[in-house]
C-alpha cells in the first residue's frame, strides 16, 4: 500500500512539474465547454431573408410585413430580378429569397390558391428545413388572415372551431436551446478526452525514458504500478469533471436536476474504461506519438461520432447502429442527458450504469492481463 | 563463494541465438567483467540475470536464487544500472531518492540514512531539491548507481555504465564501484572500454552469444596469445600495413595510433627481418620495432577474429 501510494505521489509530482501538461489537462477541457457551448449551436434565430416583389400590391406589402413581424426573418434586401436573387444564393449573403409573382393579389381576389417562391441556400439543409418551418408558420397565418376577412365581409360569422389547436408543453429542456441538449455531452467527452489521453502516454513513456525497465527490476508487482497510474489519473480525471460541472452551471446556467452523487458514480464507471482503453494503447505503442495519434485517431474520434453526441444515433443505418452498441460513451451521454435535463437516476438508467460498469471492468482486466504479460 | 552460478543460459529470439549455452561463476565481492562486441549477447545475458527476460533453456542462480523459479526474490536482492539514464528526470534528486526507496519498501530511520549515502556517493549533498535533468552527465550516473543500490543489494548489474560520460567522471565512477566491492558488493559490469576491464578481478568474453574466453586480465594475456607480438612504428602506417599482411610469417595485423601491432607466426622471425622488408625492400624508414606484451585489445582483436573465423567455417 505504501508502494503505491509513492507511486501516485511520483506521478502528481510529474504532472505538477510539467507546466505545457498541466495547462493541457485543466485548461483545455475549460475553454473545450465554453467553445463548444457556444459552437455547438443548431438553434436558428435570424434568418436573412431577401425579397423580390414582383406584384407590388398592398396585399403583398402586408405578406411582406407579417415576415418582419414574425421576429425570425431579417429582410436584407429588396430586389427587382432574379439575377439578383441568384447572385445573393450565390455567395451566400442570404438564406431564404421570397418570390412574390405578379399576379399575386389578383388571384387572392379572384379566391385562387396564390403560390409564391421561396428559394434557398440550402447547403446546410437542417438549417435550410428550420427555416421552412417559420416560412410555413408565416404563410397559413396569413392565409387565415385572408379566409377570416373575406368571411367577415360576406358576412358568414363562424368561429374557427373543429380545427385542432395543439397546447405544447416542452418537458426537460423548455426554452428547446440546442445547447441544454449539448453542453451536457459535452463533460462526458471532456472526461473521455482527459483520461483516455493521460492513460494512453503512462507506460508507454516510462519505456521512452527508461524507466520502465528500472521498475520492472524491482520488486514491484504489475497490479502495483498499475494501481499506481489508475488511481492518480482518475482523481486528475474527477477534478477536471467538477470544474467542468460549476463552469456549466454557473455559466450557461445548465443545474443537474438530478442526483450529482450518481452522476460522479456513473463517471468513474465510465473512466474504468477509458483507462482500460488507455492502458491498452500504451502497452501496444513504441513511441509516445504512436500511442497519441492511435487514442486521437483510433478510439477518441471513432467514439465520439458514434456516441450520438452530436450525430443521433436513430438515424444512422442499423449496422452502425449496432456498432454504437459497443461504445462506452454513448451509455455514458445517455446517462448524463438523463440525470442533467430530466433529473432521472437509477430505476430509469439501470440498463444503461450495468453496461457502463461491465464495460469498464471487461476493458480494464483485459489490458491489465495483457500489461502484465508484457512485463513479465 | 560463488554469487552468481549461470548454467548453460541460452535465449533465441525465432530462429536467431542470441546467448548460447552460456556458463560462469561469479565469487562474492568480486568485479566481473563482461566483454564483447554490439550485439554479442551481453545485455541478452544480464537481462536475462535480472529478470527483464525469461530463458530459453538454462538456468542460473543469482544469490543463491533461481532465475527461472524464483524471479521475485532474486529481484529483492539484486541492483541494476543501464546505459540509459533511469531516474525522473522531472522529478528533484530528493523526490527520486524518495520513490525508489519506497519502492524498495525502505522507511524511517533506514531511509533517512541510505539517502544521506546516496546524496554523498553522489556529490548532492545541500543539492537535493535540484532538478535532476539539470544534472551534469557524471552527476547523474552516480546518482543513477545510488539510487540502484539504495536497498544495499548483495549483487550490482551494471549494462555499459559509463557509455557517453567523460574520462574524469568515469574515472569517479569506478572509485564508487570499487569502494562498493570492497564493501562486500558483487558487481557484475559490462563495458566496451578496455581500460575499465582491467579494473576487473575476472572477465569473460563473449563473441556471437558464445563465451570465447575467461579469467583475470594478466592471465587472459598470457594464455591466450602464445605467440611474440612486436609493436612497429614507421613512416607510411598504411602501407607498411599492407606490406605486411602480404607475408606468411604475419598472423594478425591491427593499428594503434601511428602503431602497427604484429602477432607473428613463426617465433624465428625478428625485429631484423621486419626493419629489412620494411626499409631495404621497399623504402620504408621504421623509426622502432620492439617486442611487446599484448594489451587486452590485441586478446580481443585476436580471439574475436579467431572466433569468427571459425564460425564462417
Amino acid at each position: 500500500m505504501k508502494t503505491i501510494l509513492q507511486f501516485i505521489i511520483k506521478e502528481l509530482l510529474q504532472v505538477k512539474r510539467d507546466k505545457k501538461m498541466l495547462a493541457v489537462i485543466f485548461m483545455a477541457p475549460i475553454l473545450q465547454l465554453i467553445f463548444l457551448g457556444y459552437a455547438a449551436n443548431m438553434d436558428v434565430n435570424v434568418i436573412h431573408t431577401t425579397i423580390l416583389d414582383q406584384d407590388k400590391t398592398s396585399i403583398s406589402r402586408d405578406l411582406i410585413k407579417q415576415f418582419e413581424q414574425s421576429g425570425y426573418f431579417k429582410i436584407d434586401y429588396y430586389v427587382n430580378n432574379y439575377e439578383e436573387v441568384t447572385e445573393l444564393l450565390n455567395e451566400g449573403k442570404t438564406l431564404v429569397a421570397v418570390v412574390i409573382p405578379k399576379d399575386f393579389e389578383k388571384k387572392i381576389n379572384r379566391r385562387e390558391t396564390a403560390p409564391i417562391q421561396t428559394l434557398f441556400e440550402g447547403s446546410d439543409g437542417n438549417k435550410a428545413s428550420i427555416a421552412l418551418g417559420y416560412i410555413q408558420g408565416v404563410t397559413t397565418k396569413f392565409s387565415q388572415g385572408i379566409v377570416t376577412e373575406v368571411k367577415d365581409k360576406l358576412g358568414i360569422k363562424i368561429s374557427l372551431s373543429g380545427s385542432l389547436t395543439p397546447e405544447v408543453r416542452v418537458w426537460y429542456n423548455p426554452e428547446m436551446k440546442t445547447r441544454n441538449y449539448m453542453v451536457p455531452g459535452i463533460l462526458g467527452l471532456i472526461l473521455m478526452i482527459s483520461t483516455i489521453s493521460l492513460m494512453s502516454m503512462a507506460i508507454v513513456r516510462e519505456r521512452e525514458i527508461g524507466t520502465l525497465e528500472q521498475l520492472i527490476v524491482t520488486p514491484l508487482k504489475p497490479y502495483q504500478l498499475l494501481l499506481g497510474k489508475l488511481i492518480p489519473f482518475t482523481l486528475i480525471g474527477f477534478v477536471v469533471l467538477v470544474i467542468v460541472m460549476v463552469i456549466m452551471t454557473q455559466w450557461f446556467g445548465i443545474v443537474v436536476r438530478g442526483n450529482k452523487l450518481f452522476l460522479l458514480f456513473t463517471a468513474l464507471l465510465f473512466v474504468l474504461s477509458n483507462l482500460g482503453l488507455g492502458l491498452f494503447i500504451s502497452t501496444v505503442s513504441k513511441t509516445q506519438q504512436q500511442a497519441m495519434m492511435a487514442s486521437v485517431f483510433a478510439i477518441m474520434m471513432p467514439m465520439i461520432y458514434l456516441s450520438g453526441f452530436a450525430f443521433p444515433i436513430e438515424n444512422m443505418p442499423s449496422v452502425v447502429q449496432y456498432i454504437t452498441y459497443l461504445i462506452p460513451l454513448r451509455y455514458f451521454i445517455t446517462i448524463l442527458r438523463g440525470i442533467v435535463l430530466k433529473g432521472i437516476g437509477f430505476s430509469s438508467l439501470w440498463f444503461e450504469t450495468i453496461i457502463l460498469f461491465g464495460m469498464g471492468i471487461t476493458i480494464l482486466i483485459f489490458s491489465a492481463l495483457r500489461f502484465s504479460k508484457r512485463i513479465e | 563463494m560463488n554469487t552468481i552460478e549461470v548454467n548453460n543460459l541460452t535465449k533465441k529470439f525465432g530462429k536467431f541465438t542470441a546467448v548460447d549455452k552460456v556458463s560462469f561463476t561469479v565469487k562474492q565481492g568480486e568485479i566481473f567483467g563482461f566483454l564483447g562486441a554490439n550485439g554479442a549477447g551481453k545485455s541478452t545475458t544480464i537481462r536475462m540475470l535480472i529478470g527483464i527476460l525469461e530463458p530459453t533453456f538454462g538456468d542460473a542462480l543469482v544469490g543463491g536464487f533461481s532465475i527461472k523459479n524464483e524471479p521475485d526474490l532474486v529481484k529483492k536482492n539484486i541492483g541494476y544500472m543501464s546505459q540509459k539514464f533511469s531516474l525522473y528526470n522531472d522529478l528533484t534528486v530528493a523526490e527520486n531518492i524518495r520513490f525508489f526507496a519506497g519502492v524498495y519498501g525502505l522507511d524511517g530511520k533506514k531511509y533517512e540514512e541510505r539517502k544521506k549515502w546516496v546524496l554523498k556517493v553522489a556529490n548532492l549533498e545541500h543539492m537535493e531539491n535540484v532538478i535532476t535533468g539539470s544534472l551534469p552527465g557524471g552527476i547523474k550516473q552516480r546518482l543513477a548507481l545510488g539510487t540502484a543500490v539504495i536497498h544495499e543489494p548483495k549483487i550490482v548489474f551494471l549494462d555499459e555504465p559509463t557509455s557517453g560520460v567523460d574520462p574524469i567522471s568515469r574515472r569517479n565512477f569506478w572509485d564508487l564501484i570499487n569502494e562498493l566491492s570492497e564493501g562486500g558488493t558483487t558487481i557484475l559490469v559490462t563495458t566496451h572500454y578496455l581500460d575499465e576491464a582491467e579494473f576487473c578481478n575476472d572477465i569473460i568474453l563473449i563473441n556471437a552469444g558464445k563465451l570465447i574466453a575467461q579469467g583475470n586480465a594478466k592471465a587472459l594475456k598470457s594464455n591466450y596469445i602464445k605467440n611474440p607480438i612486436l609493436e612497429i612504428e614507421s613512416e607510411r602506417v598504411v602501407d607498411s600495413l599492407e606490406i605486411l599482411e602480404k607475408e606468411k610469417w604475419v598472423g594478425e595485423t591491427s593499428i594503434f595510433g601511428n602503431y602497427i601491432h604484429v602477432i607473428l607466426n613463426d617465433n624465428k622471425i625478428n625485429e631484423g627481418n621486419i626493419i629489412h622488408l620494411l626499409t631495404e625492400e621497399n623504402g620504408i624508414k621504421v623509426q622502432r620495432v620492439e617486442k611487446i606484451i599484448p594489451t587486452l585489445e590485441d586478446v580481443f582483436i585476436h580471439l574475436i577474429e579467431k572466433d569468427s573465423k571459425k564460425n564462417v567455417q
